[in-house]
């Protein structure tokens, strides 16, 4: 698909991001981003007249450990009006890693980035919701990173506490009591 | 056991009765973490049919189960949520250990799955297989049976 008409209006949308364009395998077109500017180009993706990206298909991430800059965010975006898709992707240093949040623009970005916070430790600022999404909550490290280790040998945890306080408890069992009479 | 006199009684022991008893209705709580529960469910249907060694009634709640197969890998995530439902289980209680996954971690040597479910709950049958086809479920329960029939009550 050729790109250049995208990239002209995604130039016009946004002036003065330098947007760079490359070439991909399955002929998606592809773009880098600027990580700073990222927060402020996400909605003219969306909103924009020759571009209504309304549609996040994916979030990921990638680790190009020991290159620097080391992470690559990647973005699938889908126009579900115009029938066009984009691949964004963000480069992210190692000591650097954090990037705006979009899940004020998309909300289906919320949990893609909570699983790749989880995953790869690159933080969302100003995420609604920044829990571990797969990995029990109190994991030690990354483990999608690529100098996480494979194995380890922790013990296995097999108990969790009750995710109820007392008070919670006692009322849950007076409305069960009121409930069956 | 014999039969003594033209009376129709069996003699036995206590011990002897509640063994069979027990032997004979092994109730499984359900349990099916991955692939496994495939062939475990293979195992209770028609074509193999469990219910001809009295194991069929897959229960949904563990607080009416003997028996937990632990049929595929089992996640550190999930470790605390099978240790409450194995303790929730009541007395006596067994577990089967199915597959290369639950019982030694099989092709999953990594963080996020448990290296055997021994460091969890004790279990009784380890049944080896990748998976097991149901022939080796059924021989494993088998071999749980003859364990059970030669546990003491006291």
């Amino acid at each position: 698909m050729d790109s250049s008409p995208l990239i002209a209006s995604l130039q016009q949308a946004a002036p003065g991001a330098e947007f760079e364009s490359v070439p991909s395998v399955d002929l998606h077109t592809t773009i880098y981003a600027p990580r700073d500017r990222f927060a402020a180009i996400a909605p003219l993706l969306r909103d924009g007249p020759s571009l209504q990206f309304d549609f996040l298909a994916e979030l990921t991430a990638t680790d190009f450990w020991p290159r620097e800059p080391r992470f690559e965010i990647i973005y699938m975006l889908v126009s579900t009006t115009l029938r066009h898709r984009l691949r964004v992707k963000v480069r992210l240093a190692g000591e650097d890693a954090h990037v705006a949040t979009v899940s004020g623009v998309w909300p289906a970005a919320n949990w893609l980035e909570r699983e790749v916070w989880d995953l790869f430790g690159i933080v969302f600022d100003g995420h609604p919701d920044p829990r571990r999404l797969l990995m029990p909550e109190d994991w030690d490290g990354y483990p999608l990173r690529k100098d996480y280790p494979v194995q380890i040998t922790a013990p296995v945890r097999t108990s969790e506490p009750l995710q109820l306080t007392e008070e919670d408890f006692r009322a849950n069992v007076e409305k069960d009591r009121l409930a069956r009479k | 056991m014999g039969l003594e006199t033209e009376i129709p009684v069996l003699t036995t022991t206590v011990e002897k009765m509640v063994q069979w008893a027990r032997r004979s209705s092994i109730w499984p709580v359900t349990f099916g973490l991955a692939c496994c529960a495939i062939e475990m469910m293979a195992m209770s249907c028609s074509r193999y049919d469990i219910a001809r060694f009295g194991a069929e009634v897959f229960r949904g709640s563990p607080r009416q189960s003997d028996l937990m197969i632990i049929a595929g890998r089992l996640s550190r995530k999930m470790a605390p949520a099978l240790r409450r439902i194995y303790d929730q289980m009541p007395e006596p209680k067994w577990v089967i250990s199915m597959g290369a996954c639950a019982s030694i971690g099989g092709v999953f040597d990594n963080y996020a799955i448990v290296q055997g479910v021994d460091q969890v709950v004790p279990v009784d049958v380890y049944v080896p297989g990748c998976p097991p086809r149901p022939e080796s479920l059924i021989y494993g329960i088998v071999q749980l049976q003859r364990k059970i029939a030669q546990q003491h009550l006291a």
